[in-house]
C-alpha cells in the first residue's frame, strides 16, 4: 500500500505536482494523464530523483522520502523508464542481476532469482547475450525483469509499451498482470495506451496539470467526464 | 505468459557462463607471449634510447589506463592527471630519499597517499560532469602545479620538503636494487604496469565494473538499480589516483631527477587527447595512448623532426576519433585490418578462379 499526502513539486515557477493525495492499495494500479501531467515526476519523487516541495509518501508504512535514493531500490522501489535504460555494455544476466547485487542473499539464491525474473518476463534470449543484440521489445523485457527480480515492494512502470507492436504489448500486458501475484509487489503503470491500462489495472488515478482529477475503478475512471475532457478536450 | 520459457533453457547455460572459451584462451596465450617478448626481447633488440622511451611508455600507460577508467568507464572527464602523477612522483621521491624501504613498499605508499590526495581534491568535483568537471580538474591541476613549483621536488635535502636549494651534489633518486640498469628498470616498470592493468581488470570484471557501466550510460538507471553512484564514482577516482600515484613512483626512479617544470598543466590536455585517440573503452587503448604520447615524440626526435608537429597530429587524431571511431584506435585498427584482409582475399579470389570453374 502506498499513501501519498499533499505532494507538491515545483520546478522554478512551474508546479508539476499540485497537492496530490492518493492511495493505491494493492495489485496493479494505473496512473494516466496527458503529456506534462506530472506522472513521471511522481515516479521521480518515489525513486528519489526529485525532492518535493511539500507532502509525504508512505509505502507499506515506511516514510519513503527520508530514504536515500539508492537505498529505495534496495528496499524494494523498482522502476522502468520512459526511454528504455538497459545497460548496453552488460549482458542480459548482468543487467537484471545489477539491482539484486546489493542484497545480502547468497550468490546461488541471487542467481536463481535472476533466472527466475528472466523466465517470468518470458525473455527468449541467451542470458549471456549483449543488450545491443536484442530487439526493442526484448530490451523492454530486460528492464521489466530488472524491476521484478528478488523481492520488490513497489514496481513503477513508466510507459513500458511505448513503441512496441501489438503482439509484444499483449505479451507485456500478461507480464504486468502477473507481477503482483509473482512478487507480491504493488505495481503502478503509467501509459497512454488505454487498452493496456484497462487490461492490467483494477484501479486508476488521473493527473492533469499536476492535479489529481479522478481516481477509482479503472472502468469508471475512463468514463469520467473530467478525464475525457482532459484527454480529448471535449466533454 | 511463457514464465518457464527461458528458465529451463538458460539455467544450463548459466553453469558454464564464467568458463573461458577457446577464443579467450587463445587471446590469453597471445598476450602472454607478447608480454614475454616485451620483457625479454625488447632489452635485447632496442638501443638504450628506446629502452628509456619504452620505460616512459610503461609509466604513461598506467596514467592513461587510470584516465581511461575515469573517462571510459565512469564518464568523468579529468584534466588533472599530470598533476596527480606529479603528486605520486613527489611522494615517492621524498620517501626514497628519506627512508631505506624496499621499492615496492615505496610505490604502494606513493599510490595510497596520492589516492587520498586525489579523493580529497576530487570529492567536491564529483557532483559535476562533462565540461564543468573538466574545468574544475584543470583548475585543481593548475593549483597543484603552482604549489609544486613553490615547494620544488625533493632532491636529497632535509626537512619535510627535502629540497636542497644549493643545487650542488644532488644525489639521483634511487632505483630498486634488482633493477639498477636501464634494461632491468624497463622490465621492472613493465611488471608494475602489468599489475596495475590486472588491478583494473579485476575491477571491470566484477561489481564495480558493472556499477561503472551503469553510471556511465545512465545515472538515473544506476540509482534505480540501487547503485550508490557517489560511492562508485569516488571508488573510480580512488583507483585512478592510486594507479597514477604508483606511475609517479616508477617515473621517479626512471628519470632520477624530478623538476616541477616537467609536469606542466597543459600536458593533461594532451594526455586526454591521446587517451581518447587510443581508446578509452579498452585497456589496449591505454597502451596505444602511451605509445602516441611517449614513443611517437621520441621517434620524431630521433629522425630530427620537431615533436611540436604532434600537437597538430593529435588535434586531427582526436577529431577523427570523435567523428568516425569513438572507441579509439585500439578498436578501429583491428577492424580496419580485418576489413582490408577480407577485401584482399576477395580480390585475390576473383583473380584466381577455383579449379574446374570458368569465369
Amino acid at each position: 500500500m502506498i499513501e501519498v499526502e499533499g505532494l507538491t513539486v515545483r520546478y522554478g515557477g512551474v508546479t508539476s505536482l499540485d497537492d496530490m493525495s492518493l492511495t493505491f492499495e494493492q495489485g496493479t494500479c494505473g496512473l494516466i494523464g496527458p503529456n506534462g501531467a506530472g506522472k513521471t515526476t511522481f515516479f521521480n519523487v518515489l525513486s528519489g530523483f526529485v525532492r518535493p516541495a511539500a507532502g509525504t509518501v508512505r509505502a507499506f508504512g515506511v516514510d519513503l522520502l527520508s530514504m536515500a535514493h539508492f537505498r529505495r531500490a534496495r528496499w524494494g522501489v523498482r522502476r522502468t523508464f520512459q526511454t528504455e535504460q538497459a545497460i548496453e555494455e552488460l549482458s542480459v544476466f548482468d543487467n537484471v542481476a545489477m539491482v539484486h547485487e546489493h542484497s545480502k542473499l547468497g550468490a546461488a539464491t541471487r542467481k536463481g532469482d535472476v533466472l527466475d525474473a528472466i523466465g517470468f518476463v518470458g525473455l527468449d534470449a541467451d542470458p549471456d547475450a549483449r543488450i545491443r543484440t536484442l530487439t526493442a521489445g526484448q530490451r523492454r523485457l530486460v528492464e521489466v525483469a530488472r524491476a521484478v527480480v528478488g523481492r520488490p515492494r513497489l514496481v513503477l512502470l513508466d510507459e513500458p509499451a511505448a513503441g512496441l507492436p501489438d503482439e509484444e504489448t499483449s505479451h507485456l500486458a500478461d507480464v504486468i498482470r502477473g507481477i503482483p501475484e509473482h512478487t507480491g509487489a504493488l505495481t503502478i503503470l503509467v501509459d497512454h495506451d488505454m487498452s493496456l491500462v484497462s487490461a492490467c489495472c483494477t484501479t486508476t488515478a488521473v493527473l492533469d496539470f499536476g492535479k489529481l482529477i479522478a481516481s477509482g475503478p479503472t472502468a469508471a475512471v475512463l468514463r469520467d467526464d473530467d478525464v475525457i475532457r482532459a484527454y480529448l478536450g471535449v466533454a | 505468459m511463457g514464465a518457464d520459457l527461458g528458465l529451463r533453457s538458460t539455467a544450463g547455460r548459466q553453469t558454464s557462463r564464467r568458463r573461458p572459451g577457446r577464443p579467450q584462451l587463445i587471446r590469453a596465450a597471445v598476450i602472454t607471449v607478447l608480454l614475454l617478448f616485451v620483457l625479454f626481447g625488447f632489452p635485447q633488440l632496442l638501443s638504450l634510447y628506446y629502452i628509456d622511451t619504452m620505460t616512459q611508455v610503461a609509466v604513461y600507460s598506467m596514467v592513461t589506463l587510470a584516465l581511461g577508467v575515469l573517462v571510459g568507464r565512469v564518464g568523468l572527464v579529468s584534466l588533472g592527471q599530470v598533476a596527480v602523477l606529479a603528486i605520486g612522483a613527489w611522494v615517492a621521491a621524498r620517501l626514497l630519499f628519506a627512508t631505506a624501504q624496499p621499492y615496492p613498499v615505496i610505490l604502494l605508499e606513493a599510490g595510497l597517499i596520492t589516492m587520498v590526495a586525489g579523493m580529497v581534491t576530487g570529492l567536491p568535483a564529483l557532483r559535476l560532469r562533462g565540461l564543468y568537471l573538466a574545468l574544475i580538474t584543470l583548475m585543481l591541476a593548475g593549483a597543484i602545479t603552482v604549489v609544486l613549483a613553490t615547494v620544488n621536488f625533493p632532491n636529497g635535502g632535509h626537512g619535510f620538503l627535502g629540497y636542497n636549494g644549493s643545487l650542488v651534489h644532488i644525489p639521483p633518486i634511487r632505483r630498486p636494487s634488482v633493477a639498477g640498469s636501464d634494461p632491468a628498470y624497463f622490465r621492472y616498470a613493465v611488471i608494475v604496469a602489468i599489475l596495475m592493468f590486472l588491478l583494473v581488470l579485476a575491477h571491470t570484471k566484477t561489481k564495480p565494473g558493472r556499477a561503472w557501466a551503469a553510471i556511465r550510460q545512465s545515472e538515473p538507471a544506476a540509482l534505480a538499480a540501487g547503485i550508490n553512484t557517489t560511492l562508485y564514482k569516488l571508488w573510480a577516482l580512488a583507483l585512478a589516483s592510486f594507479i597514477t600515484g604508483v606511475a609517479g613512483g616508477v617515473l621517479a626512479g626512471a628519470v632520477h631527477y624530478l623538476y616541477s617544470i616537467g609536469f606542466p598543466t597543459q600536458d593533461s590536455i594532451t594526455l586526454l587527447a591521446v587517451t581518447l585517440m587510443g581508446g578509452v573503452y579498452s585497456m589496449w587503448g591505454a597502451v596505444v595512448a602511451a605509445l602516441l604520447y611517449q614513443f611517437l615524440p621520441a621517434l620524431l626526435n630521433n629522425w630530427g623532426v620537431s615533436a611540436d608537429w604532434l600537437t597538430i597530429l593529435f588535434g586531427l587524431g582526436v577529431l577523427q576519433v570523435l567523428t568516425t571511431a569513438p572507441a579509439g584506435l585500439a578498436d578501429q585498427v583491428p577492424k580496419d585490418l580485418a576489413r582490408l584482409a577480407r577485401l584482399l582475399s576477395r580480390l585475390l579470389g576473383r583473380r584466381t578462379p577455383a579449379p574446374g570453374k570458368t569465369t
